[in-house]
């Protein structure tokens, strides 16, 4: 039985998360026994292939290489996982995917056409049939155990450190057979957020603003020049994308992204369970707010009451000096 | 053309819950119970794809205990025509309710379902594209603008770095994003007209359906807890923590 990862990225190269849930699949292989595989899927996508052989820990890469994966559609690539599943150079007791937006909107798929529970944001590993996953925004852990033949799990990606590059060898990379064009979902067109600045999940330093900066100018003006300097990545509250200041992957929350970087600084975030539970396990959390009472104190670290249109130009100022 | 809306009834968003002593889960007794937010985007969405003129019926299904008869009343309030009601009291998880759905759109054969894309008690993320798996339908999940016509949907979806927009099939499974719509309040003349639209009930066994639970939970635990830090006076000072207490810059 071996384990086989869902890889997530853009024919050119992995995505960070991919590092994170092979790094879990890893940690699975010494509780379940078995080999880590990695599945790439995508159209030209031989680079990413051989970046993923080169991870330390992989032990075969299967390559699904055709035009109909361009779009990566859950329709056609969860049909191909399953049918890899099945076939004779899988026997895959778990499936493992980035609990990303890819992740989540491709696996449950799959775990449906093979009749069997998904394990949703998995943050550790107990047994081979035993995980914990937070529910109720992270208020509450819950250890479950599946009974199915084979677990189906996306795995938090905060919670896994990444898998590292071995230092020599690289896995076998095998072609698998392309499944059927189903033909049923057409990517129309992206919109990708264009920015040189880190990505917000693989971010060291998250700047993130809130409600309290009051327009998408502010936002801009005062959080651009303070993420420049640190080279952070930038950050929302849901209130804030909700108003327009900032876009929506930019938001970090129980229902966006789940950060987990060495220092996060919100400024005018009030701090709703919702936003909490998307930043709490940073290592080290600062918050700016004028109001003394506002939650996001009960959780950061260093916490300044003030008025974030002095206070942020002057911290900018500050780390330039 | 028919829209499916499954609704759930959770605790309250604005409840802070407590994780019982003994372990076996969270403290549901007497807290305050609402509809999913996202489902409730998703019954706005559907009432106003009627409102259009694009749907001619739009039917609001709730799968649980006796007590989700609120929730089919809150969705009907909303302006969905009539409700059905999966009663049973087994612990109901996704793949379980997605068969629940999956029986219900053989019988009532909707063009669409709109899904909420995740409970907020749970957070599994996984009924809408396990019923799109189970009827072998396209799905277009994180919906951020939905536009129906011609037998094909034209979905807006959030995505990790931006956007994407997928042109599916119809039928479909549509689940909702927070940024879709703004749901409506429901005024108190509708919340009186709800009151009488028709509400079915059904059964598990009825529609064929084994709900039996897949994942046992074996204890729910409260997070570590994170703790207040300090106050910093000033900006120099809390540059001067970062940089010698914290060590992060």
């Amino acid at each position: 039985m071996a384990i086989l990862v869902i890889a997530e990225h853009d024919n050119a190269s992995l995505k960070a998360a991919t590092l994170n849930a092979v790094a879990a699949a890893i940690e699975l292989g010494k509780a379940a026994g078995g080999e880590v595989h990695v599945l790439v899927a995508g159209t030209n996508c031989a680079a990413a292939a051989a970046e993923a052989a080169k991870l330390a820990g992989v032990a075969k890469v299967r390559v699904a290489d055709a035009a109909h994966y361009e779009a990566q559609t859950a329709e056609n690539v969860a049909a191909l996982v399953v049918a890899s599943v099945a076939d004779e150079a899988g026997d895959y007791s778990h499936l493992v995917a980035p609990g990303t937006s890819y992740g989540k909107n491709v696996t449950p798929r799959v775990a449906a056409l093979l009749d069997v529970a998904q394990i949703s944001d998995v943050v550790a590993i107990e047994a081979a049939d035993t995980f914990q996953r937070p529910i109720y925004a992270g208020n509450a852990l819950a250890t479950v155990k599946s009974a199915d033949r084979v677990k189906v799990l996306t795995v938090r990606t905060t919670a896994f450190e990444a898998a590292a590059v071995a230092n020599e060898g690289t896995a076998a990379v095998e072609a698998l057979a392309a499944g059927p064009d189903l033909g049923v979902a057409k990517l129309v067109g992206r919109e990708l957020t264009k920015s040189a600045r880190p990505e917000l999940g693989a971010a060291k330093i998250i700047v993130s603003g809130g409600r309290g900066l009051g327009s998408g100018e502010n936002y801009h003006k005062l959080l651009e020049p303070l993420a420049d300097k640190l080279g952070a990545a930038l950050g929302a509250s849901r209130a804030a994308v909700d108003a327009g200041f900032a876009p929506n992957d930019y938001q970090v929350g129980q229902t966006g992204k789940i950060v987990a970087p060495q220092l996060y600084i919100a400024v005018g975030v009030s701090g709703a369970i919702q936003h909490l539970a998307g930043m709490k396990d940073s290592k080290v959390i600062v918050a700016i707010n004028k109001d003394p009472e506002a939650p996001i104190f009960q959780v950061a670290d260093y916490g300044l009451v003030g008025d974030l249109f002095e206070v942020v130009p002057e911290l900018t100022g500050e780390l330039s000096a | 053309m028919k829209v499916l809306v499954p609704v759930k009834r959770v605790v309250d968003y604005n409840v802070k819950v407590r994780v019982k002593s003994d372990g076996t889960g969270v403290d549901i007794a007497n807290v305050k119970m609402s509809m999913n937010p996202f489902d409730e985007i998703a019954i706005e969405e559907a009432v106003r794809l009627k409102e259009a003129g694009i749907a001619t019926e739009v039917v609001a299904v709730s799968c649980g205990v006796a007590a989700c008869q609120e929730t089919l009343r809150a969705a009907m309030a909303i302006g969905a025509d009539r409700g059905i009601l999966v009663e049973t009291d087994v612990e109901l998880q996704p793949l379980a309710v997605a068969k629940l759905l999956k029986a219900l759109c053989d019988k009532e054969a909707p063009q669409l379902v709109i899904c909420g894309k995740q409970a907020i008690d749970d957070d599994s993320n996984q009924t809408g594209q396990m019923l799109a798996a189970l009827m072998n339908w396209p799905q277009a999940t994180f919906a951020s603008k939905l536009v129906v016509a011609g037998g094909a949907a034209s979905v807006t979806r959030e995505i990790d770095g931006g956007l994407e927009t997928l042109e599916i099939k119809l039928p479909a499974v549509v689940t909702t994003d927070l940024r879709l719509n703004e749901p409506r309040y429901a005024t108190l003349p509708n919340i009186m007209k709800a009151k009488k639209k028709p509400l079915d009930t059904v059964k598990p066994a009825e529609l064929g359906v084994d709900v039996a639970p897949r994942l046992a939970t074996l204890k729910v635990v409260e997070p570590a807890k994170r703790s207040a830090g300090v106050r910093v006076a000033d900006v120099a000072q809390l540059v001067d923590k970062l940089k010698n207490e914290a060590k992060v810059i």
